[in-house]
């Protein structure tokens, strides 16, 4: 049994982390009030950015090439979502649009149509010593590319920095009741652009992680909705970083069935496979309704006293 | 942005003469935009806006054939997309209610074989509109009954419908000899005719400008049209005042949205691709969308801005044929003129919002909504 089990929780956990990565972003950025429906043009934007920087200098400057990229379209977003005070998904909708429209030009026009061939280096998994060699679980969770060793600290940090800390607060009372917040001396507006800006990076390290952690290579729109599932994980885990890394596990669970089932020797439609972790998406967003825990400002306009 | 003062100035303007200037306006915009974004890549800009002269406007074929051909479905999806925003329904989905829609009708046409007619015709059309209004449906009852935002509902949807596509096509609904993943060709019988021979253009275009009219005056002069637009504009205001049942009132103008995409969908099969295959949508649903903001919502703006974007579709495939430039670059630039239309359109303190909606009312036939 392990024999299937094993590969197959080593895939959940390898396709969790970029979801996670954004997932945790997306909380961050939701706990202050603002939903960036964008996030899936900033895990493009991040997948790109990491080709051109892991090309011309390595993995290490395509993470940072991907971080910087996510920032760039986020900033848009916010530019547009909290100084504009334009409607917020309408804004990120675009704002997806935009980017995956951009990197596809550029790929085109940078690497031509032959582009399919490219490869880059990639991140090799590195085994914690000892942690990797417990039973079960071990080789799942401590044989993986660093940058999963990051998403596990981001978890304890952003849970920490959330509530542990005055910035924290003031980014949770931004989203809770922001005319309270300005009233306490908090800068709304600076701390959500500040919280979409950090989304962003992990948006767009997100990205890097399929180019330089998975694929190997770019593909237009190889975000396939990731950024669009990542909102659903933040709802399912409630708004809480360590629910989502746990509902991003699951997300990877369901996108690394298809593995368990082809061990298995079922045969069953590939597309259904495909499709599962779409359907998964509704099904959670379903059962996570009517349950506390979104913030309460979540999504609307502020009337900011011009 | 632009000034307030130039705003104001143009609303001073008759209102004929104001849609001129506006459209002037965006077509300069997206032109200038167009040619950046080529200088920026470093293709020839002018070989390249020559390109795509020829191939939308600049020839009679390249009108009939290859713009309003690819109006056709733009318009369609348009109206799907301005009618769920008007109710207050983000239904980013209709590229997935396109899909099922094409799929449906593809169905039937092919079971009927060569025993198809007229009669199949309609059927299709009609299982397309069907299809389309049933995928949105399940959209619409997980909003209503849980509260899912129907954005990301109407987008995973969207991936789910092309897996459904893949699948169909490689499976239950694959040509006999199994060696491609589309279906048979329809039956000619079973086809949208040409509207004028020699060309591609087929009856679905008229079928188009039917809807917009129709949406037009749906929304414009009956009591469900009001009762859409008010539930969209205030929910709160539409329960209280006018005793509107916000919520089914939603849900319906959400199938309808989604029976439209689907009659694109089936239009599209039965009218130019004549079979199904994946990629048979070069995501018109999504362009809907800056198709829609564009009309500002209104339908028959949808027609002038669908046919708009399909001369830009147009035109980019020749711009990717004689210059090298990609296509997807309307992509981007059509996402930008959304961001350019929410900048100068976007919310304005309440005391001015009134006077606005009101003017405009007395203005415009529908008294177009700010957009949401």
């Amino acid at each position: 049994v392990t024999d299937i089990l094993g590969p197959f929780l080593e895939a959940t956990v390898r396709t969790a982390t970029p979801l996670a990565l954004a997932a945790l972003g997306e909380t961050l950025v939701e706990r202050s009030g603002v939903i960036n429906i964008g996030l899936e043009g900033v895990i493009i934007a991040g997948a790109f950015g990491a080709l051109v920087g892991a090309s011309a200098a390595g993995v290490i400057a395509g993470f940072a090439a991907g971080a910087t990229a996510g920032i760039a379209i986020a900033l848009l977003f916010a530019l547009f979502a909290v100084a504009l005070g334009a409607d917020q998904i309408i804004s990120g909708t675009a704002i997806t649009l935009f980017a995956l429209g951009l990197t596809g030009t550029l790929y085109r026009a940078l690497y031509g149509t032959a582009g399919a061939s490219l490869t880059t280096p990639t991140l090799s998994p590195v085994a914690i010593p000892g942690l990797s060699l417990l039973p079960g679980i071990g080789r799942a969770l401590f044989y993986q590319p660093p940058v999963t060793y990051a998403t596990y600290a981001v978890v304890g940090l952003g849970w920490w920095w959330l509530y542990r800390t005055h910035a924290g607060l003031a980014l949770r009372a931004a989203g809770e009741n922001p005319a309270a917040a300005t009233a306490a001396g908090v800068s709304v507006g600076r701390v959500r652009t500040v919280a979409i800006a950090v989304g962003g990076a992990l948006g767009g390290l997100a990205g890097a992680t399929l180019v330089l952690a998975q694929a190997g290579t770019f593909a237009e729109g190889m975000s396939a909705g990731r950024g669009f599932i990542a909102i659903a994980v933040v709802a399912l885990g409630r708004w809480h970083p360590l629910g989502v890394a746990l509902a991003a596990l699951l997300f990877g669970a369901a996108s690394a069935l298809q593995f368990l089932f082809q061990a298995a020797g079922w045969a069953l439609p590939y597309q259904i496979f495909l499709a599962l972790p779409y359907v998964l998406t509704l099904v959670a967003l379903a059962g996570a309704a009517g349950r506390s825990g979104a913030p309460a400002a979540l999504g609307r306009i502020e009337e900011q006293g011009a | 942005m632009a000034p307030a003062g130039t705003g104001r100035g143009i609303r001073q303007l008759p209102p004929s003469l104001r849609s001129i200037v506006v459209a002037a306006g965006v077509a300069a915009t997206l032109l200038a935009l167009l040619a950046a974004a080529l200088h920026a890549g470093g293709y020839d800009a002018g070989r390249a806006l020559t390109a795509l002269w020829t191939g939308s406007f600049g020839s009679s074929y390249a009108l009939t054939s290859a713009t309003l051909v690819r109006a056709t479905p733009l318009v369609l999806c348009g109206l799907a997309v301005a009618l769920a925003f008007r109710a207050g329904v983000l239904n980013i989905g209709a590229e997935g209610q396109l899909l099922v829609g094409a799929a449906a009708a593809a169905a039937l046409a092919v079971a009927r074989g060569e025993r198809a007619g007229s009669g199949t015709l309609v059927a299709a059309l009609a299982a397309g509109a069907l299809a389309g209004a049933l995928w949105a449906g399940i959209a619409a009852f997980l909003r209503r009954r849980f509260r899912v935002l129907e954005v990301i509902s109407t987008i995973m949807l969207n991936f789910v419908a092309g897996y459904l596509v893949a699948y169909l096509v490689r499976g239950p609904l694959q040509e006999p000899l199994r060696i491609y993943p589309q279906t048979v060709s329809i039956a000619p019988a079973a086809r949208l005719a040409p509207l004028i021979p020699g060309t591609r253009l087929h009856w679905g275009v008229l079928l188009a400008v039917t809807a917009s009219v129709v949406l037009w005056w749906l929304l414009r002069s009956t009591a469900a049209g009001f009762r859409v637009r008010a539930a969209g504009a205030g929910p709160s205001a539409a329960t209280v005042a006018g005793q509107i049942d916000v919520g089914r009132v939603t849900a319906r103008a959400f199938l309808a949205s989604g029976a439209l995409a689907g009659l694109a969908g089936a239009v599209e099969v039965l009218g130019v691709t004549y079979a199904l295959y994946e990629n048979l949508s070069p995501g018109y649903g999504y362009t809907a969308i800056a198709v829609a903001l564009l009309a500002r919502l209104h339908p028959l703006g949808v027609l002038a801005s669908g046919t708009l974007f399909g001369a830009l579709e147009a035109g980019a495939a020749a711009m990717q044929r004689d210059a090298g430039v990609p296509s997807v670059v309307v992509t981007a630039v059509e996402a930008l003129l959304i961001l350019i239309i929410l900048a100068v359109t976007r919310p304005r303190p309440r005391s001015t919002r009134a006077s606005d909606s009101a003017s405009e009312a007395a203005q415009g036939p529908v008294g177009a909504t700010p957009l949401p």
